[in-house]
């Protein structure tokens, strides 16, 4: 299982692609946004944790086809499929080192660059919290979509439309985690909604998937 | 009793560490493979049934059949990647080990990296004779994705020793080898077979195999008709 884990770590690094294009889009993305709505702080400061949630979870969601779709066609998912490793296994580290790979460096960057976007200061920890608890799922939903469309030519564009509807909790709750500290307001619900959502994910994510995986590979 | 039992977990504690691993040369245990009248699909389509075999131990089976007619298929049903449309596989997947068309081989690692990743996946210790039996000792630095077809496919094949599983399921494993490294896998399989393990091997050429059977799919051809779907009979009346 963590043979799994550091294979898959050293690939990502060692292919580049994923790793530095997820983070290169989200900065790209966050910083388009003055550009389109002008440079009233007032008014950036007021949207800054909507778009950086925006721009974290679109950021996430372009390497999601990567996570099973090389193993494929390469073979090596039949192979691991009749490995000693129970599939399941095999899903819930693909989404983790997915994670660490491109969640956990959006989440190290997202503060810096709500400063950009002129965030009010007693939000940076709570943004960084929120991406923290909020993005591991974006990883697991993703890992989800991309076993349902592993196998499909083009099965990127479907894995979007299957994956957006899933991300709406998890988007709503965890900008709100920033949102509402903002307004000086509770908002550990929102919070304790957006840390459930990743929990859940970590627990369905892994069995639902490996069935996906088992299905497609017949 | 009590002292017996503690014994038993003292040797339960000491077995797995690699201090004590003896390197493996016969597998645990001599196993047939028993195929009973099974049928495989494709999709929708069933294209084997009522294929019945029986492999024993040390022995090699060789599969014939043109093109198309589901010796693939029939090689993944049994190695437990597509289901069964009905008919038995003896024994469960768990001692049965596959290699497919594609070879799984990750070309940003290395030769070393490839194989030590499977070794850790089947709880191997050491990789060195896998290595050395397809000479690929001296490539073991080289990134994967630098390799010619043939060293790739030589590379895939080491895996199989990694395993230690006594059944091997091979889609023409000889593929993209030249005439010397075919005389080499053969030697490897005659060398499985010596130690107890057996082989399904579909392949087109004369392996030179002494020990081996012949199994030709034609007459396990299953009907033209399209098995039942459903939800398509329900849509059309």
């Amino acid at each position: 299982m963590i043979a799994m884990l550091r294979r898959d770590l050293a690939l990502a690094f060692r292919s580049g692609g994923g790793f530095g294009l997820s983070l290169a889009f989200f900065l790209i993305v966050v910083m388009f946004v003055p550009f389109g709505v002008g440079p009233d702080s007032g008014v950036l400061a007021r949207i800054a944790p909507g778009i950086l949630w925006i721009g974290a979870l679109l950021a996430s969601l372009l390497s999601l086809d990567r996570i099973f779709q090389l193993d494929f066609e390469d073979g090596t998912l039949d192979l691991l499929a009749v490995s000693p490793l129970p599939l399941e296994g095999v899903v819930a580290m693909k989404a983790l080192s997915h994670w660490l790979t491109t969640g956990l460096p959006l989440t190290l960057i997202a503060p810096l660059l709500g400063f950009l976007l002129n965030l009010p200061e007693g939000a940076y920890g709570w943004l960084f919290v929120s991406l923290l608890a909020g993005s591991p799922a974006f990883s697991f939903l993703g890992a989800f979509g991309a076993a349902i469309t592993v196998g499909l030519k083009r099965g990127g564009l479907l894995l979007s439309l299957l994956v957006l509807p899933l991300y709406i909790p998890t988007l709503i709750f965890g900008s709100q985690i920033t949102t509402l500290a903002v307004d000086g307001l509770d908002n550990a619900t929102a919070l304790a909604a957006t840390v459930a959502i990743s929990l859940f994910t970590f627990a369905l994510v892994p069995f639902a998937a490996a069935l996906a995986l088992r299905v497609n590979l017949r | 009793m009590g002292h017996n039992s503690i014994v038993y977990i003292c040797i339960q504690f000491v077995q797995p560490l690699p201090l004590f691993a003896v390197p493996k040369s016969r597998y645990s245990s001599f196993m047939d493979l028993t195929v009973t009248d099974l049928s495989c699909s494709r999709g929708d389509i069933t294209v084997v049934s009522g294929v019945s075999f029986s492999i024993r131990a040390g022995h090699t089976m060789i599969l014939r059949g043109p093109n198309g007619i589901g010796k693939t298929t029939l090689l993944r049903t049994i190695a437990g990647l597509t289901p069964a449309v009905c008919g038995t596989i003896r024994p469960s997947t768990e001692d049965i080990a596959y290699a497919g068309h594609q070879d799984g081989i990750k070309g940003p690692l290395t030769v070393y990296e490839n194989l030590r990743f499977w070794a850790r996946v089947f709880g191997t210790a050491d990789i060195t004779p896998a290595l050395e039996a397809f000479d690929l000792m001296a490539l073991v630095e080289r990134p994967a994705h630098t390799l010619s077809a043939g060293q790739k496919r030589r590379l895939g094949l080491s895996r199989l020793l990694l395993t230690g599983r006594p059944i091997w399921i091979l889609d023409e494993p000889t593929v993209s080898l030249d005439t010397e490294n075919v005389g080499k896998f053969t030697a490897i399989l005659q060398r499985h077979n010596k130690n107890g393990g057996s082989a399904i091997v579909a392949t087109h050429i004369d392996l030179g195999l002494k020990q081996s059977t012949t199994l030709d799919l034609t007459a396990f051809r299953a009907g033209p008709e399209v098995s039942h779907n459903p939800f398509l009979d329900e849509a059309l009346t």
